[in-house]
């Protein structure tokens, strides 16, 4: 799926959208990377984040919305499976590794590592 | 019951010192962005690193008001037993620095939190003290680190961001003054205005400037009235860390209000880094004023090429939890009159 | 100095290229891992890790701050900005203690988007299970 121009420009473009939020708007970076994952949910909701992946690869996989689209259809996986409480049980099936290697790889950094300032 | 004349209280905010308040000594001691900067020749001691193979910033930060308090005192020739009270402030949750740097000193504490106003609050507060003859010798510092303040106030130093141009950069670094109302070469305390909390309703954390300016003005404003002077009266009126965009909007307030200061008018916060140093409007934190002052402006004076100095340190004084809870920023300035 | 705004066309350029030079990369990587047997539809995740892994280091190093103030939302929106500030926290916060400094306080600045991408996903969860 993808491949390198795509993930180039898609993965360019969503930063753009994020450099411009950053800059014309109060809100914080915490803020706006949580609507981006806001964003990818409903956009995985619908459907279209998947076809998004195919085109752009990485660059659709890599930025967080990603995170948010997988969350998404974890829910309506499970929810398809196994009836309403699959929404519960499903959610963190595929991205599982995003959070676990955050965990994992931070708490190793803070092992090596001192903060330089 | 006798009633009393408060004999030294001026207008609405000031006080007249008489010739006792003499400033005897003072120390420096700055980080590394600070030794590079154009006053690095100034500071007594001068460290290239923010951690001073301490175990944290905060002892770092600590351990840099200590030296700075030894320094001072060496200079004047006391040792802590001569000191009646220390007055000292940080930007810390419950003032750790001055707190834990006045257990080493072991002597009569009174801590104060001003933000960065904390060493024109910290004078004018030992000025009375001695004016009143409750002390002869009292010791006054302050602090301020970087990654402490960021680490409290924002975020992890190593996190990823873009800060705006107009953010201002906190000062790492300390300095402490030995004022003395006994005989001693240094400029002496003239008068002092205490401030007002003023709160021009600014939010944005990055905006010190901005939201400090009015108070400094307003401060400032009340001294001229109150003493019948005009901003000639000064060969140097110095603010602490309004920053490039906070000195122009303080000048335009007071301009406003029938004071013009611009000809001898500076704030530290621009003097002491250089433009490359990438300090967006400038320096802040309670070092900023001290570093300056203490280190560059009270040799100035030594020398007499300044003989009436203003000098008002500004403090925002927000928190975290204001900021969260959507609270603007309230801010207060201090002013204390110099001369030799 | 009047307010200074912020230098957006710069702002704007630099995270196209670091955004866009950090999906490529993680295409790369990607690829990489088809080739080494992944199935494409899963290869997604150890990408996602191998990404995670390198800007955890950056952080750990402390070149990452320094190369987000120039790249600002290009390095920010990815994974790689969420590996950063999970591991700036952790490694901030280990002078409190690995417990109650880094276990508690890893997630305080990625929090919300775990939180809101849970929330979200489920509603749409949801949602979809009731049409």
């Amino acid at each position: 799926m993808g491949s390198y121009w795509t993930a180039f420009l898609v993965g360019g473009l969503i930063c753009v959208i994020g450099q411009l939020l950053f800059d014309l708007t109060p809100f914080t970076p915490g803020h706006i990377l949580t609507g981006f994952t806001v964003a990818g949910g409903i956009l995985g909701g619908v459907g279209l984040y998947d076809r998004l992946i195919e085109f752009a690869g990485a660059g659709a996989l890599l930025p967080i919305s990603s995170f948010g689209n997988a969350l998404a259809k974890g829910a309506m996986a499970e929810a398809a499976r196994s009836g309403i409480l699959g929404v519960l049980t499903g959610m963190f099936e595929l991205t599982s590794t995003g959070i676990t290697s955050a965990i994992i790889f931070g708490f190793i950094m803070a092992i090596i590592f001192n903060p330089k300032g | 019951m006798q009633s009393y004349t408060i004999e030294r209280k001026i207008g609405k905010q000031s006080v007249l010192l008489d010739k006792t308040v003499t400033l005897v000594s003072s120390a420096t001691v700055a980080g590394p962005k600070e030794s590079l900067g154009p006053l690095s020749a100034f500071f007594d001691r001068s460290y290239n690193d923010t951690i001073l193979k301490e175990k944290s910033f905060e002892r770092a930060e600590c351990h840099m008001m200590e030296e700075a308090c030894h320094l001072a005192l060496a200079k004047a020739g006391l040792s802590p037993d001569d000191i009646d009270y220390f007055i000292a402030g940080d930007l810390l949750n419950q003032v750790i620095s001055a707190s834990f740097c006045a257990r080493r000193l072991a002597v009569p504490f009174l801590g104060i939190y001003g933000a960065c106003s904390t060493l024109t609050e910290g004078l004018s507060i030992g000025a009375m003290l001695l004016q009143g003859g409750f002390a002869r010798n009292i010791l006054v510092a302050t602090s301020s680190h970087n990654c402490s303040a960021e680490r409290q106030y924002r975020y992890p130093t190593e996190y990823g961001y873009q800060r705006p141009g107009y953010a201002q950069w906190t000062v790492t670094g300390a300095g402490a003054v030995v004022l003395s109302s006994e005989a001693g070469e240094g400029p002496r305390l003239e008068s002092i205005t205490i401030g007002k909390v003023v709160d021009a309703g600014i939010k944005d954390p990055f905006a010190l400037g901005v939201a400090m300016a009015p108070a400094a003005a307003d401060t400032i404003y009340n001294h001229f009235v109150d003493m019948a002077r005009e901003p000639s009266y000064y060969n140097l009126i110095l603010t602490g860390d309004l920053g490039g965009v906070g000195k122009k909007l303080n000048e335009d307030i007071l301009a406003g209000k029938g004071y013009t200061i611009t000809p001898n008018y500076s704030d530290c916060g621009v003097l002491l880094y250089y433009p490359h140093q990438q300090v967006g409007a400038g320096g802040s934190g309670c070092a900023c004023s001290a570093l300056v002052f203490l280190g560059y402006f009270y040799e100035k004076m030594l020398k007499k090429e300044l003989q009436r100095v203003l000098l008002v340190a500004t403090g925002a004084l927000h928190s975290p939890t204001t900021y969260l809870q959507r609270e603007s920023m309230p801010a207060i300035a201090h002013a204390v009159s110099l001369e030799i | 100095m009047k307010q200074p705004k912020p230098p957006l066309l710069k702002n704007i350029i630099y995270a196209f290229l670091f955004g866009g030079g950090i999906c490529t990369i993680g295409q790369a990587i990607l690829n990489l891992f088809v080739t080494l047997g992944v199935p494409e539809k899963q290869a997604g995740n150890p990408t996602v890790a191998t990404v995670i892994f390198i800007a955890a280091v950056m952080t750990g190093l402390g070149v990452f701050d320094d190369i987000a103030r120039v790249a600002g939302a290009g390095i920010a929106v990815p994974v790689t900005g969420f590996a950063n500030s999970v591991t700036s926290m952790a490694v901030e916060f280990r002078r409190e203690g690995l417990v109650l400094g880094t276990g508690s306080k890893m997630f305080a600045l990625a929090g919300s988007v775990i939180v809101f991408g849970v929330v979200t996903a489920f509603f749409i969860g949801l949602i979809s299970a009731l049409i």
